[in-house]
């Protein structure tokens, strides 16, 4: 019986969670929300997670009614990410492992974002679309690395929303992503825009800039509500992320979809993504807010079964990276 | 039309549709049927559908004329949103011929096999670049094996739906990283594969393949160095 304790404090949310051989006993996360308008900021966001790390660390602790004699490794998110909030972070993590004498494990986020979705679910070797606010990519599973078969060229499909959202100034809490989802919901009639997929990899910054130019005419014009644009952008963005992740299926021969990342817990995605899989009939995985969403379980979890597989990151080596690739990781715990 | 459908039977699902072989005029046909995808908004189906059936229908056309094989073209119906073409007979796709190659022979003769297809793949797209044609999604799926009577190798190029004709460095440049990162995520020696493909490549596309890898070199950058924020 392994139990781990994760940091992760990436981008704007602090989450710590507790996870014994596969079971989340704990899962506490805080965002950082700014105004509607604007976009969080490295410095501003360290500082949050400085201020709610031993909050939520406590509480953590309380709600998995584990002492810190009990756990066996500490993991934290070495990167990808924004190095303040990523920094601030793992000095709590590397702090209480001093303080408690427990070995450290620096995980891999988009590592973080799998092995949650794949425990989660149950998926067993599925394609995996990995949306988010600083990451999108197609990734499936060989030779004991996750490759990268499709990603963004330029901007991530949640930065392309986010910025979006602040277009129209949308609130940011819970988040911009949410909301856009919403209004979405009340919106008719399809702009046309950009379309633009090369091969299994898709590029957002040419459609962001289209809708930055146009938004406020087209509203002003009165032809396209501010639901209308929402709609119209989530229509066309996800609908470049479903054709993707099936010419990567189509061309690994793979008959599982998982999707995980914050931008995977909208409901639209999901319901495109599961009729997509219907019609080559294959099997759709996917999270809610607790375990899409960036949050400490999901490095706990990852870090556990790299604990458990040998692997341990030497003091000096504890440090932060903003780049670290998926396929960086050798993935010693899946066999081939 | 129903009569020409007769005797079809489903071979595949692809990434684009459906794919089905039979007999057209009495001749070997493949018939790619682009189906209507439910999970996006109809006009942009409509729209997606007709754009890439054009593009498959013209690129394949213009590449034969750049001197790369494709298949025949021998109907285009928007109506069913059907193309019929050319079955390439005797073949397998580039990925299954290297992947069979590497699990079969030892690294040495896999890799003395597989020289002379690399050469091809490049000195294919050298030629379509040449012609001002952006193939969109070069992978080896896209790519088929097959030999002539002679015992020639033959590598004849399909799926050309995301194809468009277009002279700048960047799109080629783009083009190329597509085919990189396919290799890279497929095969397991495509760290030796893809420095052959270029290096034929550039023999053929001598017209502009300096500033085309240029471009290349700084796609893979942004690529690389793009921050990856969770």
């Amino acid at each position: 019986m392994v139990i781990a304790i994760g940091f992760e404090g990436s981008a704007n949310k602090l989450g710590i969670g507790i996870v014994k051989d596969g079971e989340v006993l704990s899962n506490c996360r805080r965002t950082y929300i700014t105004p509607p308008g604007e976009g969080f900021l490295p410095r501003e966001t360290a500082q949050h997670h400085r201020e709610k790390a031993l909050i939520i660390l406590q509480e953590a602790l309380d709600e998995a009614k584990v002492k810190p004699q009990d756990i066996d490794v500490v993991c934290y998110t070495k990167g990808p990410g924004m190095g303040a909030p990523l920094v601030s972070t793992s000095v709590v993590a590397l702090t209480v492992a001093q303080l408690w004498n427990k070995p450290v494990i620096g995980v891999n986020h988009c590592i973080g974002h799998i092995e949650m979705g794949r425990l989660i679910t149950g998926a067993d070797n599925p394609t995996v679309l990995y949306v988010s606010g600083g990451n999108t990519q197609v990734i499936a599973y060989s030779r004991r690395r996750y490759r990268i078969f499709g990603e963004t060229i330029d901007i991530a499909v949640g930065n392309c929303l986010d910025r979006f959202a602040r277009v129209l100034k949308l609130s940011n809490d819970p988040s911009p992503g949410y909301n856009i989802e919403q209004m979405a919901k009340n919106g008719k009639k399809l702009l046309k825009m950009p379309y633009v997929v090369k091969g299994m990899d898709v590029s957002f910054s040419g459609i962001l800039s289209f809708m930055e130019e146009r938004a406020e005419s087209l509203l002003d014009l009165g032809e396209y509500t501010a639901e209308d644009l929402c709609f119209s952008l989530q229509e066309t963005i996800f609908a470049m992320l479903v054709e993707t992740t099936e010419r990567a299926m189509a061309h690994c021969e793979s008959s599982e979809v998982l999707i995980v990342g914050g931008v995977g817990c909208n409901l639209r995605l999901q319901e495109m993504m599961g009729i997509m899989c219907k019609e080559r009939n294959a099997k759709l995985f996917a999270t809610d807010d607790r375990f899409c969403i960036d949050n400490g379980a999901m490095i706990a979890h990852a870090g556990l079964e790299m604990f458990s597989h040998g692997w341990k990151t030497l003091w000096e080596e504890t440090t932060c990276t903003q780049r670290y690739r998926t396929d960086e990781v050798e993935v010693t715990w899946r066999g081939e | 039309m129903s009569s020409a459908w007769e005797g079809f039977e489903l071979f595949k699902q692809g990434a684009e549709g459906r794919v089905y072989k039979g007999t057209y005029l009495g001749r070997p046909t493949i018939v790619k049927e682009r189906f209507k995808k439910f999970y996006r908004h109809p006009d942009l189906d409509e729209h997606l559908t007709k754009e890439r059936m054009k593009a498959e229908a013209r690129a394949i056309a213009r590449s034969k004329t750049a001197g790369v094989r494709t298949p025949c073209l021998y109907l285009v119906d928007f109506e069913s949103r059907r193309i019929f073409m050319e079955e390439i007979q005797g073949s397998i796709t580039v990925k299954k011929f290297i992947n069979d190659t590497l699990s079969d022979c030892s690294e040495e003769d896999s890799f003395r096999t597989i020289l002379p297809v690399a050469t091809e793949i490049g000195s294919i797209v050298g030629r379509l670049h040449a012609s001002n044609i952006i193939h969109g999604d070069l992978t080896t799926s896209n790519m088929l094996y097959s030999l002539s009577t002679e015992g020639q190798i033959s590598i004849t190029l399909i799926d050309f739906g995301l194809s468009h004709v277009e002279n700048s460095a960047e799109d080629k440049g783009v083009d190329l990283y597509v085919l990189e990162r396919a290799l890279l995520s497929t095969h397991s020696n495509a760290e030796k594969l893809f420095p052959l493909i270029l290096q034929s490549y550039k023999k053929v596309n001598v017209k502009d393949s300096k500033l085309v890898l240029d471009k290349f070199e700084e796609v893979r950058a942004r690529g690389r160095k793009r921050t990856m924020v969770g």
